[in-house]
This record gives C-alpha cells, sequence and structure tokens, in this order.
C-alpha cells in the first residue's frame, strides 16, 4: 500500500465482532500495513457508515478503500465510491466468521490472513483504462434468406449499416421456394402465405443494408470493431465491419444416401422437391407426370439414425402435415400417408397438427421404413414396429422423404488425414468446416462445431445461447441448429443484438460476455517473450496470433479476459492491471504459514470465481462449518493459474494446495470452455514434479464444484485436510 | 425517452433481455412481482440437455446485474398501468411493502425467532418456512421480507426486537413510481398447469403422486429433502407424460419442455438409485433437434422402460405404492404398473399481470408474438411454450425492436 492511500474499514456486525477481536484486526493493520487510516464499525453497511467512507475519501484523499465486511452478494451496490476509487472487498462474514468456530485463535488468524491479502491485491493491482480502438460499427451479415435478412433489416433499423453477402444471385434463400408457410399467428392452425419477396423489397430498399449478390468471403483479417473483410464477386474488394452473423442456412440431407428409403426410385422425392412441386402449382409422378393418387410421407427419412444425422431436425413433422395439405388441396380425393417415429409438432404447432389431423385423408402410422420397392406403376414401403401390427405393407403413387437438415458450416469433404487420438484442438478446428468465414486466426478459419453428432455452431451454454468461441460472430438460423422460419426469425434477431453489442463494448474498450463491461485487458511484456506459444495455443477464444517467429499478437478486442494466457506463460509476462502474477504471488507471500512446530497445517485454495466462490459463499450463508487452516484466493477462471503460484506457495510452507473450478468434460460448466481442464493437465505436471522432489503428489487437488454444491464444501476441505494430516509437515517449511 | 426499456418479470427471460438491453447502452427498468429476481429456473435442479445446474447462468447473469448501473431494478413490484404511445409509454409501477428496509444485511437472527410458519413456495409447498425469510439463498437483492400471509403481524413483533439494525419496518406502505420509457418487454413468464383439475391421475388424492416442478426439489440438493427424492430409497418412479397437455379438456397445447424435462428426471432417479426402474408413458417423444441425442443415451438404459400410451388413470396401490394404469398401444395391451412416485409431466400456462389493457393475448393467454410495431414485445413463454435456451434467445433478440425506437 506503499504507494496508495488506503482506508481500511472493518465491520463487527452480523456475528463478526464475536467471531473475532476486531481490535486485535484493527492492530493487525497498524502494524502491518502503511494504511492511511484503520476505522471499525458495527454496522458499517448502514447510510451513516458508508458516509463516513465517502467523507474519508474526500478529506483524506483516499485512493483506495477495503471493505472487511460481508461478501458481495449482499450490498453489493453500498460500497461503490466512483471509478476514481479502488474497493477491495475482504469478506469475513461468509468466508471466516459464518464458517468457523466463534472466538478461537483460528478464527482469529484466518481474519487477519484475510485482512493481509487483500492488502497485499491492492498494493499490486491498478485501476483500469479501458483500451479504446476506432471501430466501425458496420454489421458484416453472410447470407441472403430469411434469418440474413431479417438480421440486417434489424441491424439497419437500430442505425447501423449493413453488409449483405449472399453467395447467389438473388435473396431469399431456401424460403423463396416454398408455397406457404406454417402457422406463425393466432389461431395457428392455418397455413400463411411466403412472405419472402415482402422481406425482399425491404431489404432492397432498405438504404442501410448493402447487399452484395453472387458473393463470397475470401478472408476476415483483424478483430472485433476492425474486421477486414474482402469480399469476393469477380472482383475483391474490402471493407470494414465490426461484427459478424453467420446466418449461410442449412442444406438437405443427401438423397442419395437414402437408398433404403428407394431414393432411387423416380417416384421417390424429399420434402425439399416436393415442396418445389407444389410451389411451381403442380404435384405429379415424376415417372410419368401423372397425378398423385396416394403419397406416403417418411419422417425421419436419415435422421434420429446413427447411419445418417443421428439428430432430429424438428422442423420436418410439421413440414410433412403441412405437404400433406398440398396434396389434399390439389386432388380431394388423394390420400396422405405420414409414417413417423413420434410426431414432433411442439408448442402451438400442435394445434396445427390437430387440424391437420381432422382430414379425413391424412393418415399416421407409428412406425419405421425397412424398405421401398416398385410394384408396378406404385411404390411399396414397408414399414416395421407399426401400431397396425409386427410388419405392413403399404401402396402409394409418390413417396416423400422427409429430409433432415446440414448445417451449411459443415463440410464432410474437409478432412485432416490422422488418426482421432492424433488429432490435436487445431485440426479439430478445421475438419469439417466448411469455408464461410476464412477467419485469419491463429486458431482456424471458421466457427468451432458444437460436437462430432451434431456438426452445427450452436453454442455449448444453455443460458447463453449465442455464446461463440469467436468473439464478435454469432451464427442463427438453420446454420447454427436445425430450425425452421419462425425460429430463424428470432434466432436471426438474438444473433444481430449480440452483433450490435459486441460493437457497442469494444468500441468502449470494455469486454463482452461472460466478463461483460470489465475494461481490464491482458498486457504483454514481450521483451521477454520466448516464443513457447502456449498462450496461443490455450486461448480458448483464439484471440492470439502469432508472427514468423512465435511472438503472440494480442488483438485485444477478441479477448475475454479469462486469463488463461497468463496461466499459461512460463515467463510470466502477462498481466492485467488489477489482476496478474504478482498479484496472486504477494497474496500467497501475506498469508502467514505455522511454523513446524505449531502441528497446525496450512492450505491453499484457488477458487473459480463463477461457480465455486459462489457455492462456498452459499456454504458461509448455511453455516456451514469447514477447516480453519484453508486461506482462499479467488480466480477469474481456474485456467488463469499459473504453476509459479503453486512453486510460491510451497515455498511460503503450505502444506497443500485445493484448486477448485467448474466441471469439465463433454458436458464441461467452464465459463471459458477449457479453464479448468487446461488447470487440471497444468497440475497434473506439477504433481508429477512434486513426485520428484520426494512430495506427495496428493498434497494438490483438482476438484470442481456446481454452483449448487456448498453443502460439498467442507467434505472437500476436512477429507483434504484429514488426507493431509496423515503426510509430514512441508519439508520446505521455514526455507 | 426512446433510449429507455421497461422489462416487466425478472426471471430468466426478464433479466436477459434487461441485460442485453442494457450492454447495448439503452437504460432498463426491471420489474419483478416476487422478492428476488431468478423466477421459476432457480427452483429447477438441473437444466437438460446438459445437466448443469441452473444458478450457474443466473449468477453470471447477478453479476452483470451488479456490474451494471444502467439496469434498475424494482423487485416486489407490479406494473398498474401503462399509457402513451410507442417511443413515450407512462408506466405506473407499485412496490408492495417487503416490510424490511435497506438497512437489512441478510445476517438471519430475525429468522431464528420467528414464531410462524408457512409453506414455503421456494419449494412449491414442500417444506416450511418462517414468515421473515431471505427467499432463498440465491435470492437478490439478499434481503429478508415478511410474508404478510403467515406473519401474525406487528403484535408480535419478535423480529423487530432481534433485528440489531433497525430494518424491519412494519409502517412500509406500497408506493407508487411513474416511469417514462420507449418500449416495453413482457417477460412475464409461466405457471404449472393446476394438476388438481386432472382429475383422473390422482394428483391431491393419492399419495406420492407428484408435479414435475415438484420433482425439481425433490432432486434438488438444497431441496426440502437433500435431494433424496423420497424419505426411502426410490425403486420404481413411473413419468406420466402430457398430464393435462394436448387435451381439450385442459391445456391443447403442448408444453415442448414436458418430454425432456421427464427424460431429465429419469436420470435424477437413476442416478442416485442405480437399481431403480423409470417408466415414461407417453404419446410421442418429443426431443427436438440436438436433444435427440440425449433421449437416445436415455434408451441405452435397459431401466429405462419406454411405453407409448396414454395414461388412464392412477390409483391406490398396496404398501403405499401408487398404481399406473395405461394402454399400452405397442404392446396391444393395457398394463398396470405399480410404483413408488408418479411424476405427472404438466404443462405451462401463461402468467397474466395486474394490467391487461395492452397485450393482445391468443385465447390460451399468450401475448401475441405480432404486436411488436406498437412497442409492446412479448418474449419466452410469455409469447409461446418454449424451453429456457429458446426463451433466452427470444428474450435476447426483442432487444432489437427497444433499439429501433
Amino acid at each position: 500500500m506503499s504507494d496508495k492511500k488506503t482506508g481500511v474499514y472493518i465491520c463487527s456486525g452480523c456475528g463478526l465482532g464475536e467471531a473475532f477481536d476486531v481490535a486485535a484486526l484493527e492492530k493487525t493493520v497498524g502494524d502491518e500495513f502503511n494504511a492511511a487510516l484503520c476505522k471499525s464499525s458495527g454496522f458499517l453497511c448502514e447510510e451513516a457508515g458508508v458516509n463516513e467512507i465517502k467523507g474519508d475519501i474526500r478529506n483524506e484523499g483516499l485512493d483506495a478503500v477495503m471493505i472487511a465486511a460481508c461478501s458481495t452478494r449482499v450490498n453489493y451496490d453500498v460500497f461503490d465510491f466512483g471509478e476514481k476509487i479502488l474497493v477491495e472487498r475482504v469478506d469475513l462474514r461468509e468466508k471466516v466468521a459464518w464458517c468457523q468456530d466463534e472466538g478461537s485463535e483460528d478464527t482469529l488468524d484466518m481474519a487477519k490472513d484475510y485482512l493481509r491479502m487483500g492488502a497485499a491485491k491492492l498494493k499490486e493491482i491498478e485501476l483500469t483504462v479501458p483500451f479504446v480502438q476506432d471501430v466501425s460499427d458496420t454489421i458484416l451479415v453472410i447470407g441472403g434468406g430469411v434469418a440474413g435478412m431479417t438480421s440486417a433489416l434489424g441491424a439497419g433499423a437500430a442505425g447501423h449499416n449493413v453488409l449483405l453477402v449472399e453467395k447467389s444471385d438473388r435473396l431469399g434463400g431456401f424460403m423463396r421456394g416454398m408455397k406457404k408457410t406454417l402457422p406463425r399467428n393466432a389461431p395457428y392452425i392455418n397455413l400463411e402465405e411466403n412472405s419472402i419477396e415482402q422481406l425482399t423489397e425491404e431489404v432492397k430498399a432498405d438504404r442501410k443494408i448493402s447487399v452484395h449478390l453472387n458473393s463470397i468471403i475470401k478472408s476476415i483479417v483483424g478483430a472485433p470493431g476492425m474486421f477486414d473483410v474482402t469480399i469476393e464477386n469477380g472482383a475483391t474488394s474490402v471493407v470494414r465491419a465490426g461484427a459478424v452473423v453467420v446466418a449461410t442456412g442449412f442444406r438437405p440431407y443427401e438423397k442419395e444416401k437414402l437408398t433404403d428409403f428407394g431414393s432411387d426410385l423416380p417416384d421417390v422425392v424429399t420434402s425439399v422437391e416436393f415442396e418445389g412441386m407444389a410451389a411451381s402449382g403442380k404435384i405429379v409422378r415424376p415417372s410419368n407426370g401423372e397425378p398423385v393418387g396416394s403419397a406416403l410421407f417418411v419422417q425421419c427419412a436419415g435422421s434420429r439414425d446413427k447411419k445418417h444425422l443421428p439428430y432430429c431436425s424438428s422442423i420436418c413433422c410439421s413440414v410433412s402435415l403441412k405437404q400433406a395439405l398440398y396434396l389434399r388441396e390439389e386432388y380431394p380425393d388423394s390420400s396422405a400417408t405420414i409414417v413417423y417415429k413420434d410426431i414432433r409438432t411442439p408448442g402451438k404447432m400442435e394445434l396445427f397438427y390437430k387440424q391437420a389431423q381432422l382430414d379425413p385423408g391424412i393418415f399416421l402410422v407409428k412406425g419405421e421404413i425397412d424398405n421401398v420397392t416398385r410394384d408396378g406403376d406404385n411404390l411399396q414401403v414397408h414399414v416395421n414396429d407399426s401400431l397396425l401390427g409386427p410388419a405392413v405393407s403399404l401402396k402409394a403413387d409418390l413417396v416423400v422423404l422427409a429430409t433432415g437438415m446440414v448445417s451449411s458450416t459443415y463440410d464432410a469433404s474437409v478432412t485432416i488425414d490422422k488418426p482421432e487420438d492424433q488429432m490435436t484442438d487445431d485440426d479439430r478446428a478445421k475438419s469439417g468446416k466448411a469455408s464461410i468465414l476464412n477467419l485469419q486466426y491463429r486458431k482456424g478459419p471458421e466457427l468451432p462445431h458444437l460436437k462430432e453428432e451434431f456438426a452445427f455452431p450452436d453454442s455449448h451454454f444453455i443460458c447463453f445461447p449465442y455464446e461463440t468461441q469467436r468473439t464478435g460472430i454469432y451464427a442463427a438460423g438453420s446454420a447454427r441448429s436445425p430450425q425452421g422460419i419462425a425460429d430463424s426469425i428470432d434466432d436471426a434477431l438474438g444473433a444481430t443484438v449480440k452483433a450490435i453489442q459486441s460493437v457497442k463494448l469494444v468500441g468502449a474498450g470494455k469486454a463482452v460476455s461472460p466478463r461483460a463491461g470489465d475494461t481490464s485487458y491482458p498486457d504483454f511484456f514481450l521483451q521477454r517473450c520466448t516464443q513457447c506459444k502456449r498462450c496461443t495455443v490455450e486461448c480458448p477464444f483464439g484471440t492470439l496470433d502469432e508472427d514468423k517467429k512465435g511472438t503472440p499478437k494480442p488483438n485485444p478486442t477478441r479477448c475475454r479476459r479469462c486469463g488463461i494466457c497468463m496461466g499459461a506463460c512460463p515467463e510470466r509476462i502477462i498481466s492485467f492491471a488489477n489482476y496478474s502474477i504478482n498479484m496472486i504471488s504477494s497474496m500467497i507471500k501475506a498469508i502467514e504459514a505455522p511454523d513446524e512446530f505449531s502441528g497446525k497445517l496450512r492450505v491453499l485454495m484457488f477458487v473459480c470465481e463463477n461457480d465455486a466462490m459462489p457455492a462456498i459463499e452459499m456454504a458461509g450463508l448455511n453455516r456451514l462449518k469447514y477447516d480453519a487452516q484453508v486461506r482462499i484466493i479467488p480466480l477469474r477462471c481456474l485456467g488463469s493459474t499459473n504453476i509459479v503460484w503453486i512453486a510460491d506457495a510451497l515455498a511460503a510452507g503450505f502444506d497443500g494446495v485445493i484448486m477448485l473450478g467448474c466441471k469439465h468434460g463433454d458436458d464441461y460448466q467452464c465459463h471459458f470452455v477449457k479453464g479448468s481442464e487446461l488447470a487440471e493437465t497444468r497440475m497434473s505436471k506439477v504433481q508429477e514434479t512434486l513426485d520428484r522432489l520426494m512430495l506427495e503428489s496428493e498434497r494438490i487437488l483438482v476438484e470442481s464444484i456446481s454452483i449448487n454444491e456448498a453443502h460439498k464444501v467442507p467434505e472437500i476441505i476436512d477429507g483434504f485436510m484429514e488426507n493431509l494430516s496423515d503426510m509430514e509437515p512441508n519439508p520446505y517449511k521455514g526455507f | 425517452m426512446s433510449g429507455s426499456l421497461l422489462v416487466i418479470g425478472g426471471g430468466i427471460a426478464g433479466m436477459t433481455s434487461a441485460l442485453e438491453a442494457a450492454e447495448c447502452g439503452l437504460k432498463v427498468h426491471l420489474v419483478e412481482k416476487d422478492f428476488s429476481l431468478g423466477g421459476r429456473v432457480l427452483r429447477m435442479n438441473r437444466y437438460f440437455p446438459k445437466l448443469c445446474p441452473p444458478a450457474c447462468g443466473v449468477e453470471i447473469n447477478y453479476r452483470r446485474l451488479r456490474s451494471n448501473p444502467d439496469v434498475e431494478v424494482l423487485t416486489n413490484s407490479e406494473v398498474v398501468s401503462i399509457s402513451g404511445v410507442r417511443g413515450e409509454f407512462s408506466v405506473v409501477v407499485e412496490t408492495s411493502p417487503r416490510y424490511v428496509n435497506a438497512r437489512c444485511t441478510a445476517c438471519g437472527d430475525c429468522e431464528k425467532v420467528c414464531p410462524v410458519k408457512g409453506k414455503d413456495p421456494h419449494n412449491y409447498g414442500l417444506s416450511e418456512i418462517t414468515a421473515i425469510r431471505a427467499p432463498h439463498k440465491m435470492a437478490m437483492p439478499m434481503r429478508y421480507a415478511i410474508d404478510m400471509d403467515v406473519c401474525e403481524g406487528e403484535s408480535c413483533g419478535k423480529c423487530v426486537t432481534a433485528c440489531k439494525y433497525g430494518a424491519v419496518d412494519f409502517a412500509m406502505k406500497p408506493v407508487r413510481t411513474t416511469l417514462v420509457v420507449g418500449s416495453v418487454i413482457y417477460a412475464t413468464g409461466w405457471k404449472p398447469y393446476d394438476a388438481g383439475k386432472i382429475e383422473n391421475l390422482g394428483y391431491g388424492k393419492i399419495a406420492n403422486v407428484v408435479t414435475n416442478v415438484e420433482m425439481e426439489r425433490l432432486a434438488a440438493p438444497d431441496g426440502p429433502n437433500g435431494g433424496a427424492i423420497m424419505d426411502k430409497p426410490v425403486k420404481k418412479v413411473a413419468f406420466v407424460q402430457c398430464a393435462g397437455s394436448r387435451d381439450e379438456n385442459h391445456l391443447p397445447y403442448c408444453s415442448s419442455v414436458c418430454c425432456m424435462a421427464s427424460l431429465k428426471q429419469a436420470t435424477y432417479v437413476r442416478e442416485r438409485y442405480p437399481d431403480s426402474e423409470v417408466y415414461i408413458f407417453y404419446i410421442d417423444l418429443r426431443a427436438s433437434g440436438k436433444y435427440q441425442l440425449f433421449q437416445d443415451k436415455l434408451m441405452g438404459d435397459s431401466n429405462v422402460h419406454f411405453i407409448k400410451g396414454k395414461v388412464a388413470k392412477v390409483e391406490d396401490g398396496e404398501h403405499g405404492q401408487a398404481v399406473v394404469v395405461a394402454e399400452d398401444i405397442l404392446g396391444g395391451e393395457k398394463i398396470r404398473v405399480a410404483v413408488d412416485l408418479v411424476v405427472l409431466a404438466t404443462g405451462m400456462e401463461p402468467v397474466t399481470t395486474r394490467d391487461e389493457r395492452l397485450p393482445d393475448r391468443d385465447e390460451y393467454g399468450f401475448i401475441s408474438a405480432n404486436q411488436g410495431r406498437n412497442g409492446i414485445h412479448s418474449v419466452g413463454v410469455a409469447k409461446s411454450p418454449v424451453d429456457v435456451t429458446t426463451t433466452i434467445r427470444d428474450a435476447t433478440g426483442s432487444v432489437v425492436k427497444a433499439l429501433c425506437l
């Protein structure tokens, strides 16, 4: 605190004064800290208490304040003294008084250590100064179908210039070829007129939107707010955009692969082909141009099928019902039979389904298709597992295969010639990705897909459906996940809002989700960089590019401020103004380790602030007690753990380290994708080193916890302490 | 006032709209009728298909709110009236007294002395809680409140004496505030369909028949029995799909989430009790899109039995069990299955609000989607029965309309 004028305020309310001797804490502050003043109060969050702090700031010229009281879950807005004052909340309530024995020496020691850690932190951090650059607020929308046009109109109406890039020679996409669309308006039972022409006219008339037909994106260089986009349509032009919406749509699953469903027979068509016939005005049998007396609609043709698409395309059931109605309208004597696994008409679409069922010419058969054969002029469809019996054979003039949706971002021909277990993350970033964005990023040119069985650039997060691993780039519509028109419209608007938000936030030097508004950013002291590339490889967001020598190029507007790069760097050259290697190291060194004769162990705990820290706070709120020898340091993400901290802890005499973060694996809960997993990998290397130093590797525990598992906090801590008590104290204690 | 927005409802939809708008630079008023933000999702144990706790995403949103001065949160408040036009609505909001003022530190001393208990709405009435309380441990704001339906009133006054900080104030009165905003988003959410109306399924009459929302609490580690589901090991559980849904006598529409919710809840049972058996009675299994992969995983579990057929009734069985009577359509026979617990997959009904002048509702009570041009928007289940991620997508996208003023 040497260079900052700091006021320390200790609250003794809410049981704190009973849990430990506040006067003793004040003495610690007086003896050890170079604080400008130290005061205690029985009710610090009271208006009078807060006003006193404000008065001190004014009269004493304080530039930093330490509030040693409750956690930020309570009174989060009370201790705000403006942008110029550094505030450090030291949680002595949930993290000490409410989880420790009242009045014991250990509880007092714990409270003292948290004050020391707070002081050490305040000494090392600075106010953040946002990294502000001149940004473009133009939105690039790729794809001119219903999603892309909706996005363009939304962004235009919100005042942004829009570049709308469409690879074909006209706007409208898939929807242009539709005869009618599914009900979107009450009473939700009637097909609606196709409104694509109207939408197209609106786009053409919108002066904010510049439409580029017959165009593709040759490359995107730069970062959010400053994307230099090369558009190619014969000639090339370079334009600047601030954010990108990917609305490139879907393509139907390949008919040729569906020979089990008779796709090689002339009177077997896909739902897309059938729609085309209906829209062009005449539904006929392709083999002979004759009217259709009976049609059989095969649901899930190549969907929900491990040999084809394992997922459901969500809209095909409704589309087949719609198409059955087309047929019935054109040929009143015809019959339409729908063979299905489950009819999936969720929500209000159920009302449309019910309406269609009233039609006496529409028949629904649960079953699975065995095969489709030709029988003279007719087709024979063999159905298994039917409600009509073990196996039945149905006759039809025409078979319509309801084929599923494949994301336009997927390209099976892009393969990496390596066995799966040898593929690197970089290989996976390229494998199966269609050329759409052509980002000039170290981490690959396209948006990552959610998973192999679902090759869509969908978000991994239920709560944050637009979370992508590439800042400022948002996918929408059927490119992002299989969906119909109504959903694509909503989705396009969602992606548009995120794109607009991204240019606004990065323009102000702020982070986007999940640390939205954070004005800190990583600073690289490149003179000491050894070009080891660990930061560029480990950043999950493709933030860092490399020059030829391997020196990282920071691109701060791509950054999410998780600090994974800081954790990765062996030279410790990456830091944030308010979060750094030195800050945590100083906090570790500020903690008093009991000497080897005390019989007490000391354990350091690194805790992810996203889920694990709230769980610990809630353990406090629930008055759950745990061992008094742990000292907790919150981290932005467990992935920001630099192994030097472990060395610092062991050198400082700590007997063990617990790392508590989010769940990883396929259904990871880490908000920074790989943070907790990377931490575990790094720690396994540390554990090997410990073994070499003849120290037990069990001294380091990496655990995951969910936010609602407060009850596990004592289990984890006390269990670890028990294991540790079987070991000798850290032999490096006192060195 | 074109740069400002009113969001009605502080559940996941409303919080999302408010935050996405504020992070685009709008000034937002977020009005919630309960004592805390968070809404229905905080009462759920896990989300499908990741089986992750909803509190995780809510906490991120809380953090965004804490650090964003552009969202003004009004809890315990309802919109009384909206007048004016797009671009300049005048909104009257009434904040009911919580009888605990801003001096509250959430220390809990009041709760220890409160002599009366009522049903805890956070646990759907499955447990009891004191009249003065924090709404739940994840509450925001983390401040106590008094449930006046339960409280004995000022004459008791034990909490007033116990509070060292003078935070309990029985003299608090309702306060009306007038806001002027450019546009309005209804994010008023849903309530579970009243299972008592489905007479043949025995809810409220037969022991151990619960609804799917109650099942979320029974399986939650912070729920009424620590996540053990029942007070004894559970051997057999039946899930009754479309309980009151897709049914002209109840809700004619499909609520779109119940199939996945039951599949998810089947994992609660199977995970906690490895020898348990689960029976799912369904009409169609609606695991759309990528959710199919979740369904496939469950279908690989030989202890989970899928029976296509609508449940005819639930009856009392022997030894405290309940008997599910259904037609097994694929097996072509009527079957009876005795189980320890029956979970009714009840659907979602839209919540109606005090101010009924502006939103145009369809016959089911959903606020129509296509009134965007008049500056009034609806998102999430206020508009249509959808799942959480679709709600959030919708709540995000609707902000564009507020940005267009």
